[in-house]
């Protein structure tokens, strides 16, 4: 009787009782929902067009962030820096495509799935021997990223919007449709859309399968840098930034591996879900910290009723 | 392609076993392997530690020639703040030289490995500052050590320092934890604290997996409102928690965290935003002190540490020095006693529970001020330390209390509780008797 | 040559399908077997034997457990590491709760939680496939680590959430606890790998386990040719998962003495992942090959590649840089093996042993 009490009527209690906090709520799951998409789409878009679940996203964000703080110690201006890490990014995925995906290209897509979990090794002790395991401060000020806070006066609280918080969602946003115009309104963006449909067909029309791939796991690394940065800048720059990154799997299963906008409206539900759950019901019952499972118990609940994932193609199988 | 391979790597270990020459033995020797980490999820507080470790013992061999005529080897293994590859490294070294003479895992997690093997092999546990609480208990737990003081003693000193500073009577307090067992150990004293003292408390359990996204735990803490903030957090979990923390607002002159949660590593990433933040100490801040500056002078000026000059002197490089102060202590007492100079692991028991580290003895060695006097015996391995609060400014840390001692008599009897359920649950513990 | 199989007939059917069919194949289990339970115990000091071989055959078992369900089933898991953790943390309930009883039967009795575990969540199994399976094997491990943390009931109340391992005894010597010795435990899991994996290889081959590889080389095609994939799915899950729980088990009372959950989190799933696709999917030999490579391989690098570096080149490296240049030649080797020998290990003795049996004459 108390536990449906506590399950049923106190959240919501306390809901009304203190709207303040619920906004704010509601806010924080915005911002960090819009980063987990950022993070998903890192992995929509390898997915798509080349059918790679690319498990090493997440060491990709930590990387970014890392060497971005590492060529700005050198003394590099933080713009420049930016630049130069592009070219990392670049250069990495240029590589990666070389070394790895090219001679395994028609293998099952669980031997694909598995060199990425070796690439993932190699980015975490490659990144540890470079740049060092101690954590770093990202460079915010220096990137122009705004500091301060807005109060909002409400229900007898107020609502604390951090303006670094408002920016990321800006950026995220931005960065975001930046992605989709490119995908949709150039030369290259047609390409990738031809070679997520049917490999052999964009092939068969002269479609460079190696440079779609340079391409897309380049944009991969640019969303990793934007994410990398705006999540370090809540926190530092660590080697621990790379399990946040594994938040980005429940979100794919809810949205779809193959859809962006699932993508999307996956990572703001997960996001909304896990702060309203552990605050209203995660904390009270259970004593807290379910945000480590929250995300994937949802997910897999959710896989139960629909394994294609809300916006996923339904799959056909054929013997 | 792949015969070359499988050549390759045979010729490459064949190379590798020519080279495993064994290393000349010297007359007399003290074998002391420093359990590091320099990689892994926490490696922000592993280097500096084995550095202030490391930089120590190789300054005493430098401007002393050793230890009372023995010379200190110090190796170091890697653990990545992984229990089993402690394990691993506690097994690799501890025959090494004729064998290691004390253990410092900086683990708790490898020191609960560790504890059971301690009697076994003859070979100390010193966990300086964490690790198994009731192991301060010495005549339950002959082999292990954590001086300067226990978890439980550290928690009810700040609990002191809150009464201090506006009274804790009536007061709610949130207790924000790393979730795993260092985190949770606390616990049991707040329970008994809690209606002597008068106060409230709430936890706020922060997962490993959650250390840098504590978003809807701060939502937790602002629908709580308590008081005063205590923090039990390591790595990266303490930047994220200063930082969110100052997001709601909650004022960071109420917020304390312990020793653990507050070095530079932790707060220079936070910076201005974590002006006020509190935390406690044991282990003196700067270069100001005589040892420092021979270790500045006789290793790190001479390029043989693996510290840069501007972090020498910070929280926890000055932890891990103190380590080896500890350390090198119980070694020269452990040689007046048995009037050897190359000292058995079973010998550098003795002389951790014979050592004497008053304010006379400290300042002979350098090292006035640094810290509280330890006194040791057979019966308290943990010797009661007293701690300090120090303040960030925004800059660095500031000492900002006098020493507050522990409530041993409240304290004490819960370690004697905890040890007492420990020996239970074991058939065939060593425990002994302290005359 | 060596593998001449020439003279060796076979007139019965039996002798025809057995598990080693050649001699020498048999002369070589035989020889492998008396060298691992005599002479290994007897040359071995207590550090080969604590922090090598006990560990190598710990993860040897979870990598059988994982084998059964990715290599023979098809059904990738990143769940190893809590499963193993299910099994390390019955086995310790039990034992305090029935201090008398022989250890040894509850390292296998907790192996029958585990599978109860494992199969609750291998249920979603049965929907979906491929990495929505993966994801869902994640929230096992993330939910199961968390609850590992937060029912002290699991862990006895214990002050520090660890469980340390009491000293029990087996047949009048002490066989868990610090002062059992090296050797005892070495054979204890020894003896128990060799069983299981014997067990392993029986099912494998049997009406279970071809259901098993019907299911993962095409489950549409197995189900209409009569496989019921919930009884194919799930007793892959329970088997696997024993495994796992037994290996959890092994390795807390026979190898750590002592575990916080930690020692049960994400990166060991991973590992036992690694050992798995090094060792070859689908293959016991490989399980044993790839938890030799992934494990003893980063000791010796730790070990030898400082002083190495300190001969050859003008550098040196301390021990953390050894640890982080044996993960690189570790994610490396999972690279090359993937494109050049997707098989693993296991597939390239394979090749071996073909070559040794034409030899010299290879046409």
């Amino acid at each position: 009787m108390e536990l449906l009490r506590q399950i049923f009527i106190e959240p919501f209690e306390t809901m009304i009782a203190l709207p303040d906090l619920l906004l704010q709520t509601l806010w924080e799951g915005f911002v960090s929902g819009t980063l987990y998409s950022l993070i998903a789409l890192g992995f929509v878009l390898i997915f798509k067009a080349s059918g790679v679940f690319n498990f090493a996203q997440g060491i990709m964000v930590v990387f970014a962030a890392l060497a971005l703080v590492g060529i700005h110690a050198l003394g590099v201006p933080a713009y420049i820096a930016v630049l130069l890490t592009l070219g990392v990014m670049a250069l990495l995925a240029f590589t990666i495509v070389r070394v790895v995906l090219k001679p395994l290209v028609n293998q099952p897509e669980i031997i694909l799935f598995m060199s990425t979990i070796g690439i993932t090794f190699i980015l975490i002790a490659g990144g540890q021997l470079i740049f060092g395991g101690e954590p770093k401060a990202m460079i915010t000020t220096e990137l122009g990223l705004p500091t301060g806070s807005s109060d909002w006066e409400v229900g007898g609280g107020i609502v604390i919007f951090q303006h670094i918080d408002i920016a990321a969602a800006l950026i995220a946003a931005l960065l975001i449709a930046g992605l989709a115009l490119f995908f949709n309104k150039t030369k290259t963006g047609r390409a990738l859309r031809a070679v997520a449909d049917d490999h052999q067909a964009a092939l068969s029309v002269g479609i460079s399968l190696e440079y779609i791939w340079v391409v897309v796991w380049f944009a991969a690394g640019v969303v990793a840098l934007t994410a990398g940065i705006l999540w370090a800048a809540k926190s530092d720059v660590s080697f621990a930034l790379q399990v946040v990154a594994l938040k980005a799997l429940p979100v794919l299963v809810l949205g779809g591996f193959t859809s962006i906008p699932g993508a999307i409206v996956g990572g703001l539900i997960i996001g909304f879900g896990e702060k309203l759950f552990d605050l209203y019901w995660g904390s009270p019952i259970l004593g807290g910290g379910t945000e480590s499972w929250f995300a994937f118990i949802i997910a897999l609940i959710f896989l139960l009723y629909r394994p294609e994932g809300l916006f996923g193609e339904k799959l056909i199988e054929r013997i | 392609m792949l015969k070359k391979l499988v050549l390759g790597a045979a010729a490459l270990g064949f190379v590798a076993t020519a080279q495993m020459t064994t290393i000349a033995k010297a007359e007399d020797t003290l074998y002391l392997p420093s359990m590091s980490y320099r990689t892994g999820p926490f490696a922000g507080a592993g280097g500096p530690i084995a550095n202030g470790y490391a930089d120590y013992l190789n300054m005493l061999n430098e401007r002393d020639g050793g230890i009372g005529g023995a010379k200190v080897i110090v190796e170091e293994c890697e653990t990545a703040y992984n229990a089993q590859k402690g394990v691993e490294c506690y097994e690799a070294t501890k025959g090494n030289n004729a064998g290691a003479l004390v253990y410092n895992p900086y683990s708790t997690g490898i020191t609960l490995q560790l504890i059971p093997k301690a009697p076994v092999d003859e070979i100390p546990v010193l966990s300086m500052g964490y690790g198994l609480s009731a192991a301060a208990i010495g005549e339950k737990f002959p082999w292990t050590f954590n001086y300067p003081a226990s978890y439980w003693s550290q928690m009810s000193s700040i609990l002191q320092h809150i009464d201090a500073n506006g009274g804790i009577k009536g007061k709610k307090i949130g207790f924000i934890y790393l979730d795993v067992g260092y985190g949770k150990e606390p616990i049991p004293l707040l329970d008994k604290l809690a209606p002597q003292m008068g106060f409230e408390w709430v936890g706020f359990p922060v997962g490993v997996k959650e250390m840098q996204a504590q978003g809807a735990t701060w939502l937790s803490v602002r629908k709580e409102r308590p008081d005063w903030m205590i923090m039990w957090g390591f790595g990266a979990m303490n930047p994220t928690a200063i930082k969110e923390a100052a997001k709601i607002r909650f004022p960071m002159d109420k917020f304390i965290g312990n020793w653990w949660a507050g070095a530079h590593a932790d707060l220079e990433p936070v910076g201005e935003a974590g002006k006020g933040y509190l935390s406690s100490n044991f282990s003196g801040i700067g270069t100001d002190f005589p040892a420092l500056q021979d270790v500045i002078k006789h290793v790190v000026d001479k390029g043989n540490s693996q510290a840069d000059k501007d972090d020498v002197g910070k929280v926890l490089y000055n932890r891990g020095l103190f380590n080896a102060v500890i350390v090198a202590e119980a070694v020269r007492a452990a040689q007046k006693a048995t009037g050897k100079k190359a000292i058995t692991g079973a010998d550098m028991r003795l002389g951790l529970e014979k050592f004497v580290l008053d304010e006379a003895r400290l300042k002979e060695i350098g090292l006035e001020g640094f810290t509280a006097p330890i006194k040791a015996s057979c019966k308290d391995h943990e010797g009661a330390g007293a701690i300090f609060i120090q303040q960030w400014d925004g800059s660095d840390w500031k000492r900002t209390s006098d020493l507050i001692p522990p409530m041993t008599d409240v304290v004490l009897p819960l370690l004697q509780e905890a040890a007492d359920k420990y020996v239970a649950e074991q058939t065939g513990w060593k425990t002994q008797s302290c005359g | 040559m060596f593998y001449r199989e020439a003279g060796q007939y076979k007139a019965t059917y039996e002798a025809d399908s057995a598990k080693f069919p050649i001699f020498q194949d048999k002369l070589f289990i035989w020889a492998y077997l008396a060298i691992g339970f005599i002479a290994v115990p007897f040359f071995g000091n207590e550090f080969f034997l604590g922090a090598i071989m006990i560990p190598f055959l710990v993860f040897t078992l979870a990598a059988i457990g994982l084998n059964i369900l990715t290599g023979f089933t098809g059904q990738i898991s990143l769940g190893t590491g809590a499963f193993m953790g299910v099994g390390a943390y019955a086995c310790y309930k039990m034992t305090l709760a029935y201090p008398d009883v022989n250890i040894l039967i509850f390292i296998f009795a907790s192996g029958i939680f585990s599978a109860i575990v494992g199969m609750f969540f291998g249920l979603p199994s049965l929907r979906i496939k491929g990495f929505y399976l993966v994801v869902t094997t994640l929230a096992a491990q993330f939910f199961l680590e968390w609850a590992f943390i937060r029912i002290p009931w699991l862990y006895n109340y214990n002050d520090s959430g660890a469980i340390e391992v009491p000293q029990r005894e087996a047949f009048g010597i002490i066989v868990t606890g610090a002062s059992a010795s090296a050797e005892v435990r070495y054979i204890i899991c020894l003896a128990v790998v060799v069983i299981m994996t014997w067990f392993a290889s029986n099912i494998i081959s049997g009406r279970i386990g071809r259901s098993w590889m019907m299911i993962r080389d095409m489950d549409i095609a197995a189900e209409l040719m009569g496989v019921r994939p919930l009884y194919a799915k799930l007793s892959a899950f329970a088997v696997s998962s024993f495994y796992c729980g037994v290996a959890g088990a092994l390795m807390v009372f026979m190898w750590l003495g002592a575990a916080e959950v930690e020692s049960f989190d994400y990166n060991h799933s991973f590992e036992v992942l690694f050992m798995v696709i090094l060792g070859g999917l689908g293959s016991l030999l490989g399980c044993f090959l790839g938890a030799a490579v992934i494990w003893i391989l980063p000791v010796m690098i730790r070990d030898w590649l400082p002083p190495i570096v300190d001969a050859i080149t003008p550098f040196t490296i301390n021990s953390s840089q050894a640890d982080l240049v044996s993960d690189i030649i570790i994610g490396v080797m999972i690279v090359v093996f993937l494109i050049m020998e997707p098989l693993g290990l296991a597939r390239l003795w394979a090749i071996i042993k073909q070559k040794l049996r034409v030899w010299p004459f290879p046409y």
